[in-house]
């Protein structure tokens, strides 16, 4: 068992990645543009959209990768141009602490439930 | 006692809901963004429209004067119907205005300008459409207002009409 | 013109039905005859007869062309093939509508034939409740909706319909996603019919389980033949987008599943009876509240649906009258129950269908919360967010899996109490799911330890499943069917996500295209005329590693009422991949931008989706109840 886990751990920490970097910025290219929104297009995103906003992001995107930005700051970029109603990940901050806490505490609220079902009667059976 | 309570606590859920629907059926859908803090205009390099030299945004907006920067496209409409508004405000001394073109064919948009006038004091080019990204423009026509302290402090989203010239005639005073 | 006379009469008929029948109902309620009074069952009849009525002159009106009604003058063209004039009558607003009614009328009469052995005020509750909706949507039709409304001088010619709207799936994938979404009404009303009996019993588990089933099939499969078109239809090769009208169908199937979950308990003895409920009303609510965020204009999509703010009040309104009258007559009239019956052991059976409640809730507040949360923040703040796939993934995807190892482990328990038998086969199992998954996984992504895991569990639920079904344990096979479908479904996804790859470049007519494995050769263009576009179609050829070669026809349609230009995908599909090649002009150009895209395991999703609808299929037909 033991050796099995030791295994198991070196091999997860030899992970590599086989892309290369053109393939990585192409990548990073479709993953960030996925996550930006076509503003003139009805819930599509600059990705899927042919606009001519779409295109004209799409180039942005490009350059700001070349120029070395990384994700997170081409997407500062955009959300002081546009707002940020533009990111589709909303980020973490005063407006968004309920959106992304109030799934998990309701996850907890109902473990707590099915807890006193379950555990507390324990006794009886 | 318990039911009572959740009883309670539902109802104001409940309520709290239906005024929150209610209200955002009322809301337009359209995002207009408004300005909350003042931005510096973006500073950039770009084509002029004449003599297809590279001019800096410091030389484009060096006076001391409001700016207009309008976004337009010989193949845009709505730039048609705007179009006399602009060459009225065009006479105002206290404004200069920048046309922006955008994602245009060069020819096509001298004879816009020939056919229907220039309320520009210069026009840049923006064949790829990123200058107007800069801006944080998403098509056109667009209109953007800029103070003397070269901050953006307004901004209209498709054509003017004359409320909107109004407006700008008051804050350009 | 005469079909459109007859269908305005006849919804007005329909209505005044309801009337009728909700005050012969209310007298056969008080009188003391052990039987329902059958005029009861002839009006409900009646009733369904004139919705279809109703239903069938809209399909004749679009079929003529009858551009003096509104309804077709909007959304149809002579030009237009008769299959897509046909299923145009429900690709709008006014016409999905009578759809809801038709079912709606269709199932309580069906739920009326089918329970002759169920008490005679329940069913008679059940109608009524039914008829609250029935009446609501008529009134909803008819003030706002007319779907026969006159048009004059008669324009000569429609507007047309959407071209991406003309696609076989799209044709049949309203009426089956309605026949769920909108089935999960009779759910509504038997169960707040049988809490004012008190009757949410053993008996009524078992009577209500079947109904339960059919609205989670045709759910289910309505929602995968969504996802098939906008996979096919849409042209970037997704199927899934959480976009709200997506969410809006996905929330009443969690709770639905969470439903039927409980159903097998609750049709043993009677527990979690209160939450049964609950669930039932839920389910409804979320259809109603669906309809609401799609048709009100509240929420953007890349669905349109015509938005008016008028509309949406009305919805509104009557959504909540909705819930207040469930939730009084909850409260009001439910008992809860002797507190015996609801022990069991915490390993058990019963157990695990709550942790299976406990997931489907989670789930259904992530997505909820999702879709709901940018209104409210506008609303109270005024500020704009957007809420896309990233939000959801990440808070669902890490609770995947403990929810599929819950699943694999879950149905072995026994009822009331259970030791976890063949503890070591268990693990055996889980060791080989972990190796197998880390060795497959290893050299193909960045994301190694998440993905690790996950596909681990899939991968464990897939094992178990996969065993139970060879080594013939028939008993419960309905379930090992829809868990087996379920893993399936899991792990084709996630291989896909991990091994799709794309190419996205310019390509001018008789250039090659050269990448790593292979070559894309731009042979050739075609244009061609169809009855109502102009299509120009591609010739690609590409050469994959091997040397074989394969060919791919995108197009880009222009269409010419309304004009509207789309790009075809061409796609090859095998058991192995699919082979996805769209095309787009690009703009002042002889360049076309191209977008291939190689994505494994794609049929395996809906392979899956129809495996886990055939589980619940089989459980329809069983006789017995689960062991």
């Amino acid at each position: 068992m033991k050796i099995l886990k030791i295994f198991i751990i070196l091999f997860l920490s030899i992970g590599f990645s086989h892309l290369k970097s053109d393939e990585k910025n192409d990548a990073l290219k479709s993953k960030i543009l996925k996550n930006i929104r076509c503003l003139i297009c009805q819930g599509q995103s600059v990705y899927d959209s042919e606009s001519e906003f779409a295109f004209s992001i799409k180039l942005i995107v490009d350059r700001k990768i070349e120029e070395g930005l990384k994700e997170e700051q081409i997407y500062q970029f955009l959300r002081e141009k546009y707002g940020d109603w533009v990111i589709y990940n909303p980020q973490l901050n005063k407006n968004t602490y309920v959106l992304w806490l109030l799934p998990l505490l309701l996850f907890l609220f109902g473990g707590a439930i099915i807890y006193k079902k379950t555990i507390s009667k324990n006794n009886k059976i | 006692m318990k039911n009572k309570f959740s009883l309670f606590i539902i109802i104001t859920v409940l309520s709290f809901c239906f005024v929150i629907f209610y209200k955002g059926l009322n809301n337009p859908n359209i995002y207009a963004p408004k300005i909350k803090d003042k931005k510096n205009i973006p500073i950039f390099e770009a084509k002029d429209f004449n003599s297809s030299a590279y001019l800096k945004s410091e030389k484009i907006f060096e006076e001391d004067v409001f700016y207009i920067v309008n976004i337009w496209a010989s193949w845009c409409v709505p730039c048609r119907i705007e179009h006399p508004l602009l060459m009225e405000l065009s006479k105002n001394q206290s404004v200069k205005l920048i046309g922006l073109n955008y994602r245009d064919n060069i020819n096509n948009a001298k004879k816009f300008i020939n056919e229907f006038g220039n309320p520009y004091s210069q026009i840049i080019v923006d064949n790829e459409g990123t200058l107007s990204v800069e801006f944080g423009a998403y098509g056109v026509p667009e209109t953007f207002i800029i103070d003397k302290n070269k901050k953006i402090i307004r901004k209209f989203i498709g054509p003017i009409n004359k409320e909107i010239v109004e407006e700008i005639k008051l804050i350009i005073k | 013109m005469l079909a459109n006379q007859i269908g305005y009469y006849s919804l007005i008929l329909g209505l005044l039905l309801s009337v009728l029948l909700c005050g012969v109902s209310i007298k056969d309620l008080n009188s003391n005859n052990k039987q329902i009074n059958p005029n009861v069952l002839s009006l409900s009849f009646l009733q369904l007869v004139f919705v279809i009525v109703s239903f069938l002159s809209l399909i004749l009106s679009f079929i003529n062309s009858d551009f003096s009604n509104e309804t077709v003058f909007n959304n149809s063209h002579t030009t237009k093939p008769l299959f897509y004039k046909i299923s145009g009558t429900w690709g709008n607003h006014e016409g999905s509508l009578l759809l809801w009614l038709l079912v709606l009328t269709l199932f309580i009469f069906l739920f009326l034939i089918k329970s002759k052995e169920q008490p005679k005020k329940y069913r008679i509750l059940t109608l009524l409740f039914q008829q609250i909706i029935i009446i609501g949507f008529f009134l909803f039709v008819l003030m706002t909706s007319n779907p026969f409304n006159y048009l004059f001088p008669i324009p000569n010619e429609g507007l047309g319909l959407n071209p991406i709207l003309q696609d076989p799936a799209l044709a049949i994938h309203p009426p089956i996603l309605y026949l769920g979404y909108v089935g999960t009404s009779i759910i509504f009303s038997s169960s707040l019919a049988a809490v004012t009996q008190n009757y949410i019993s053993k008996e009524w588990g078992q009577h209500i389980k079947k109904w339960v089933l059919i609205s989670w099939i045709f759910l289910t499969i309505g929602i995968m033949l969504g996802s098939i078109w906008a996979y096919y239809e849409l042209g970037w090769g997704g199927f899934w987008f959480w976009d709200p009208v997506e969410n809006v169908s996905l929330m009443p199937w969690l709770t639905l599943t969470a439903l039927l979950h409980c159903i097998l308990v609750l049709e043993r003895k009677a527990t979690l009876t209160s939450w049964v409920v609950i669930l039932s009303i839920t389910t409804f609510t979320l259809s109603m509240c669906g309809t609401f965020l799609v048709r009100s204009g509240i929420l953007n999509s890349v669905h349109t649906f015509a938005n008016d703010p008028a509309r949406g009040i009305f919805i509104l309104i009557f959504l909540f009258i909705l819930i207040t009258l469930s939730l009084g007559i909850f409260f009001f009239f439910h008992k809860e129950n002797n507190k015996d019956s609801n022990n069991f052991f915490w390993l058990s059976r019963e157990t695990s269908i709550l942790i299976n409640n406990w997931f489907m809730m989670y789930f259904l507040s992530v997505v909820l919360i999702g879709t709901v949360y940018p209104i409210f923040l506008d609303v109270i703040s005024s500020e704009k967010i957007s809420v896309g796939p990233p939000f959801y993934q990440k808070l669902i995807a890490p609770f995947l899996i403990p929810f599929l190892l819950f699943m694999s482990v879950g149905p072995r328990l026994k009822w009331i109490k259970s030791k976890i038998e063949n503890k070591k086969s268990l693990i055996i199992t889980f060791i080989i799911s972990v190796m197998l998954t880390f060795f497959i996984v290893k050299n193909l992504t960045t994301d190694l330890l998440f993905y690790t895991i996950l596909i681990s569990a899939a991968f464990f639920l897939f094992f178990t499943t996969l065993k139970e079904l060879f080594i013939k344990k028939f008993n419960n096979i309905s379930q090992t069917v829809a868990h087996f479908g379920f893993s399936l479904l899991i792990l084709s996804i996630l291989f896909n996500n991990i091994l799709s790859s794309e190419i996205i470049t310019n390509i001018k007519i008789g250039e090659k295209y050269n990448y790593e494995k292979s070559e894309i050769f731009f042979k050739k263009i075609e244009e061609r005329k169809e009855s109502n576009f102009n299509s120009i179609i591609a010739y690609f050829e590409i050469k994959d590693e091997k040397g074989k070669i394969i060919e791919l026809n995108p197009e880009i349609r222009i269409y010419d009422q309304p004009v509207i230009i789309t790009s075809e995908a061409d796609i090859k599909t095998t058991l192995l991949e699919d082979k996805f090649l769209v095309m787009n002009l690009v703009k002042g150009n002889e360049y076309f931008n191209i977008r291939y895209q190689v994505k494994p395991f794609m049929i395996w999703i809906w392979i899956s989706i129809l495996l886990l609808s055939l589980g619940g299929s089989m459980s329809l037909f069983q006789k017995r109840y689960e062991k």
